[in-house]
């Protein structure tokens, strides 16, 4: 299978202070990864660096996405190269309808002009799949939305945009269990044989449905154990504590 | 001439260095089409010859000089944005094209057509707006008013016509009574040198279901504009005017010193929309004001783009009991610009209520100021005031003051005042970058999207001129954004 994300040796800093220390990741076409590991372990950090985020900065190493380099590649470029990250905690944009700017998504990564009509008829049977008030498309993006109201509109936009990479930062926190499991649903349905998904979550909940092929266990800014979807039971019952002693250990 | 005036002279011509915006759309100028012309001074002469011309009944005259008494003694404002560069003395104050009133749009020459079309204004016409009195220079050149609205019994004319026409005593009666030439040094000066503008009365009971349009727009340079808008709503009636500006580009100081007038009877309704796009030398001093009845409801909805210099705060003194009154406003300062508004009301009687909502937007270096004053006068129990003002800006240099003053003089009132200022925050930038959306774009969305509650209370095709003013000014900005780490 085509490799679509390749992470080498990834160095990145925020306000200085070096949170990734040498990543290095892969992921391939089909898989699914899993990213666990403690607060403040570089998890989101690096869904931020590999979507652009300017307020990280690379220190060195390099991010390829099918095989082009795109380190310093502006975010806009990398959502049109079929990069998505769903946000843990959703901005608010006010004045602006989620259906306009969901189009206006749509055409612009997708390359063509989404039709009015189409395109609203569309996203009411996404809407209806997640179970969410067809209401919400005619509101301010995220403005007044609940926690979960929120989480669900980001599985909305990435089952309209279509991504090659979903990274899904912590989409089940905040989440009751109906809710977890209507989540769960979409992203399932979301998966195919071309698409990559990268997770971060401390809830095993939403990986029931989904076919977990990698899981990674991240500690201070590198990957310090990566195995099958065994491993997380392992920490459901032993924590990351033994996992980073481990890591002393070797 | 002494040395010094000459200097003061000289200044005038080079005013400061105004950094003009892509807005080649609205800046174009025809050959000046004056027929007559005043000296640049303003003397007791001028004012004299301005209301022969105008072909005043007595009292105006009068009216006039002693306006100009006023004029003479009073200070120029104290506070506010600076005015220094103005010199009265070379303004001039009464330009008129020499075109006499048309009724019918083939009838009007070619140029000064040629200027309208360019505006939009056949156009709005097309769109079933009720009538356009639109004003070329000091005078009204084209007037019409749509048949079934003159059938309703409205009368919407010129203020010429109105002053020796059936409505003369109206006119009379009303005129400068809420803004008194004693108001303050602009007010006066309009008493003195006012030209042009509109009247209209909708007698009790009429609802005008389509909307009314004026037009201004100054064309000769130097020219000083100073119409005048008189509406007058008898019971129970309704009425939305709207008044759109847009001045071509000069390098002479310009001055808009224009005033509304609008008395809204018991029980009825006026909606009140603006958007004001001055070029950027003219100085707008424009002062309105509304007297609410019982019952009456003043809806302003006011948008200030253009202009180098803005003092414009809509008055509105609720009479009557349960008087209402909303202000929406939009207020946006690019390089250059010191745009001072906001809103001002009394409440007058018991349980009236306002809402004044203003958004404020600065950019590359321009001023914004929020001023608002709201009174509550003993005998108003029961009133209910709320304010909200939201700035935004879009770098480091530019400035937001808000400046809102409360006079409350009973226990028995409900106020409240809510003041926001904030920047384009980075993550909601890359928010939406995740998203495909370029950073100008993004830029503009937010913009536009904090302008939307204003956009969403006027007629579709200025909320669409709005978007596209705002969208002018935002891609001015690409050259200096984009200086990001991406």
């Amino acid at each position: 299978m085509a490799t679509l994300l390749q992470v080498q040796d990834l160095h990145a800093s925020v306000d200085g202070k070096e949170i990734l220390q040498g990543l290095n990741l892969e992921i391939k076409a089909g898989e699914t990864h899993v990213l666990m590991g403690p607060n403040g372990a570089g998890k989101s950090t690096l869904m931020n660096v590999v979507m652009g985020n300017p307020e990280y900065k690379v220190e060195s190493g390099s991010v390829c996405f099918n095989g082009e380099e795109i380190t310093h590649a502006k975010t806009d470029v990398r959502a049109k190269k079929g990069i998505f990250m769903s946000f843990q905690t959703p901005e608010e944009v006010p004045g602006v309808l989620l259906e306009d700017f969901l189009r206006l998504s749509k055409s612009t990564v997708s390359g063509k002009p989404q039709r009015i009509f189409g395109f609203k008829k569309e996203l009411q049977h996404t809407m209806a799949e997640l179970q969410m008030d067809a209401a919400y498309a005619n509101r301010y993006l995220n403005v007044g939305f609940s926690g979960g109201e929120k989480k669900k509109t980001e599985i909305l936009q990435m089952l309209t945009l279509q991504p090659k990479l979903a990274m899904l930062d912590e989409t089940d926190s905040g989440l009751d269990v109906d809710a977890v499991k209507i989540v769960s649903e979409g992203i399932r349905k979301f998966k195919n044989a071309d698409n990559a998904l990268l997770i971060i979550t401390h809830n095993a909940k939403i990986l029931e449905d989904l076919q977990v092929d990698f899981v990674h266990v991240l500690a201070g800014g590198k990957i310090i154990k990566t195995g099958g979807p065994e491993l997380i039971d392992e920490i459901g019952k032993y924590g990351f504590h033994s996992l980073e002693a481990g890591e002393a250990r070797e | 001439m002494s040395e010094k005036l000459q200097k003061q002279k000289a200044n005038v011509v080079t005013p400061p260095q105004i950094q003009e915006v892509n807005r080649s759309l609205y800046d174009f100028k025809d050959a000046e089409h004056a027929a007559y012309k005043t000296d640049a001074g303003l003397t007791e002469d001028i004012v004299r010859q301005i209301s022969k011309e105008k072909h005043d009944p007595a009292w105006m005259l009068e009216f006039r000089l002693k306006a100009l008494q006023i004029y003479s003694r009073a200070a120029m404002p104290g506070w506010g944005p600076k005015l220094d560069v103005l010199h009265m003395e070379d303004i001039v104050t009464y330009v008129r094209p020499d075109t006499p009133m048309r009724g019918k749009w083939s009838e009007v020459p070619a140029d000064i057509k040629n200027t309208f079309e360019r505006l939009g204004i056949p156009d709005a016409e097309r769109k079933s707006l009720a009538g356009v009195g639109a004003q070329y220079d000091s005078e009204v050149v084209y007037h019409n008013v749509r048949q079934e609205v003159a059938a309703q019994g409205v009368v919407y004319t010129d203020m010429e016509s109105a002053l020796n026409g059936p409505y003369a005593e109206l006119v009379k009666s009303h005129f400068m009574k809420l803004v008194p030439p004693t108001d303050h040094k602009f007010a006066a000066l309009h008493g003195a040198v006012w030209s042009g503008g509109s009247f209209v009365y909708v007698p009790a009971g009429v609802h005008v279901d389509i909307p009314l349009q004026s037009y201004f727009r100054l064309n000769a340079a130097g020219a000083g504009q100073f119409e005048h808008t008189l509406i007058i709503l008898e019971p129970g009636s309704y009425l939305h005017f709207i008044e759109g500006c847009s001045a071509p580009k000069y390098n002479v100081a310009n001055l808009h010193a224009g005033c509304v007038e609008l008395y809204v009877g018991e029980g009825a309704r006026l909606r009140y929309s603006t958007i004001e796009n001055w070029s950027k030398n003219m100085y707008n001093l424009n002062t309105k004001r509304a007297l609410v009845a019982k019952d009456g409801i003043m809806e302003w909805v006011s948008g200030s783009f253009g202009s180098h210099t803005s003092f414009l705060y809509p008055m509105t003194i609720l009479k009557g009991e349960r008087a209402r009154m909303d202000f929406t406003g939009i207020t946006f300062a690019g390089a250059g610009q010191e745009l001072d508004t906001g809103a001002k009301v009394v409440h007058a009687a018991p349980k009236t209520s306002s809402h004044i909502s203003t958004k404020s937007l600065a950019k590359d270096g321009g001023v914004c100021a929020y001023r608002s004053e709201v009174t509550i006068l003993p005998q108003a129990a029961g009133s209910k005031a709320a304010v909200a003002c939201d700035s935004l800006m879009l770098d480091n240099h530019s400035r937001s003051d808000t400046i809102p003053a409360m006079d409350i003089r009973t226990d028995d009132a409900d106020v409240g005042h809510e003041a926001k200022i904030g920047r384009i925050s980075d993550s909601a930038i890359f928010y939406l970058m995740s998203r495909g959306i370029s950073e100008e774009e993004a830029r503009s969305l937010i913009v536009s999207g904090f302008a939307e509650p204003i956009a969403k209370e006027l007629p579709l095709e200025y909320a669409v001129e709005m978007n596209n003013l705002i969208k002018l000014e935002m891609e001015n900005k690409q050259g200096q954004a984009g200086e990001g780490t991406r």
